[in-house]
């Protein structure tokens, strides 16, 4: 046995196969959120009726609100299970940086919930006769925006972890910071069906990914330090 | 090297002045000086509520005291953080064990997490040190509050920290397994490290010289 800093890259990693890890073997983690996204998606078409017209116009908002309040519901385990058995206190304290642990269990968060909806998307757009146009903005509009989700969401779930009902709370502060990649997805998916480029909403997206990619690790874990005081 | 001499020619491994903790707005310590040097092993002391878990997360970095501040070194804590966290041990009354992965991966990650390298072999050997021998891969939620415990604990085995900070320790420990980890305190604090820890019991194979006692009782005038 020998002490050797861990290499940033090393953290990382152990972080991330310890959660995917932990997520395979409580398969609920994954399969709820995508249930969820599912059955709501697929409950519009039966509320509204099945005129292909109305379902292709209201497709994106549809299946981006169902991803949005898809992540919302599985927020709460990227920290909650580790602060309530005292693994987020160690490591907080391992000599690791804070932010590439968060780093890592962020983008495990993101592999578990919002890989498998960008994978059935397609799917539920056919169920909605989304126009055939649409399906690659769908698609990039998802990846890009999907790990938002997951980076901005985080800042809410460390912010709320310490209060034993801060569910109402996590999503009063989590939403309102999710409405621009909502709006700049919907449109750039709207402007793909009119056949128009839409690469000026995806930068906006890739901006807000970028942007969050960066700054969100660290308020995570400022906000983890409060929410363990 | 030996305790005495570190102590003399090395600054206190912990030190704090004027600690504050208010919780709830009720003042648990007030004003309290620390000193903590190497081969040290001590005890705090005080009924429940009296801020006993308070004061450790406050030594170890995890709470922000209401006034004053823990010198690691003589360095603030806040800002060598990596180097004394890299030099630091703290158990709380949570043991951190994952009840989806197995002890060995709980294990593994604890350690590994902190810095160290080791290898299968190792890691169930260490696993046997804390009567966890067949336990390897059993998943932790199958297992004992008191074997959770016993994973947690088993990193104290491999830890080459010097600062050992420890949340009531024995609960849910048995005698055996109290009487094998008053060994290892011993061995640790020979060894230039120290330990500082909270437990009701009166630690048995210590004598009351040996141990210093930090006594919270402000509650109660």
């Amino acid at each position: 046995m020998s002490v050797a800093n861990l290499s940033y890259r090393a953290a990382f990693s152990l972080v991330l196969k310890r959660d995917l890890t932990i997520a395979m073997r409580h398969k609920d983690d994954i399969i709820n959120p995508l249930l969820f996204f599912v059955i709501v998606v697929t409950l519009f078409p039966l509320g509204i009726g099945p005129e292909a017209q109305t379902l292709s116009r209201i497709a994106p908002g549809i299946i981006w609100v169902a991803a949005l309040l898809s992540t919302l519901l599985s927020l709460d385990r990227l920290f909650k299970s580790d602060h309530s058995d005292g693994s987020l206190e160690q490591m907080l304290l391992s000599p690791q940086p804070v932010f590439i642990l968060v780093l890592a269990k962020i983008l495990a968060h993101w592999i578990i919930t919002g890989l498998p909806l960008i994978l059935i998307a397609p799917l539920l757009a056919v169920l909605l006769h989304l126009n055939e146009q649409s399906y690659s903005a769908l698609i990039l509009t998802l990846l890009l925006g999907t790990p938002v989700l997951s980076l901005l969401g985080a800042i809410g779930v460390a912010l709320t972890v310490g209060i034993k009902k801060g569910g109402v709370l996590l999503s009063l502060l989590v939403l309102p910071l999710y409405i621009p990649v909502l709006i700049f997805a919907t449109s750039a998916i709207d402007t793909a069906a009119l056949g128009l480029p839409y690469s000026g909403q995806l930068a906006i997206i890739a901006a807000l990914f970028f942007g969050s990619l960066t700054l969100a690790p660290f308020a995570v874990g400022a906000a983890l330090k409060v929410s363990t005081n | 090297m030996s305790a005495n001499l570190a102590a003399n020619t090395e600054p206190a491994l912990i030190s704090a002045t004027n600690l504050t903790c208010i919780r709830e707005e009720r003042l648990l310590f007030d004003q309290l000086p620390i000193e903590i040097n190497a081969g040290d092993i001590v005890q705090i002391e005080g009924p429940n509520g009296s801020g006993k878990t308070s004061l450790l997360r406050i030594l170890a970095g995890l709470s922000q005291p209401y006034e004053g501040e823990v010198r690691y070194k003589d360095q603030l804590i806040t800002q060598s953080r990596e180097e004394f966290h890299q030099n630091l041990l703290y158990l709380g009354h949570l043991p951190g064990v994952k009840g989806e992965m197995t002890a060995q991966e709980n294990l593994h990650f604890n350690l590994t997490l902190h810095g160290l390298k080791i290898n299968s072999a190792e890691i169930e050997n260490t696993l046997s040190l804390v009567n966890l021998t067949g336990f390897e891969d059993s998943l932790a939620s199958h297992l004992s509050a008191g074997q959770h415990r016993r994973i947690s604990l088993a990193r104290l085995y491999k830890s080459t920290a010097d600062i050992w900070i420890l949340d009531e320790p024995f609960t849910a420990i048995d005698k055996q397994g109290v009487k094998s980890l008053e060994q290892l305190f011993k061995a640790h604090i020979k060894q230039g490290g120290c330990v500082i820890l909270t437990t009701h019991q009166d630690l048995l194979t210590f004598s009351p010289s040996q141990v210093k006692k930090i006594t919270l009782d402000y509650l109660i005038d």
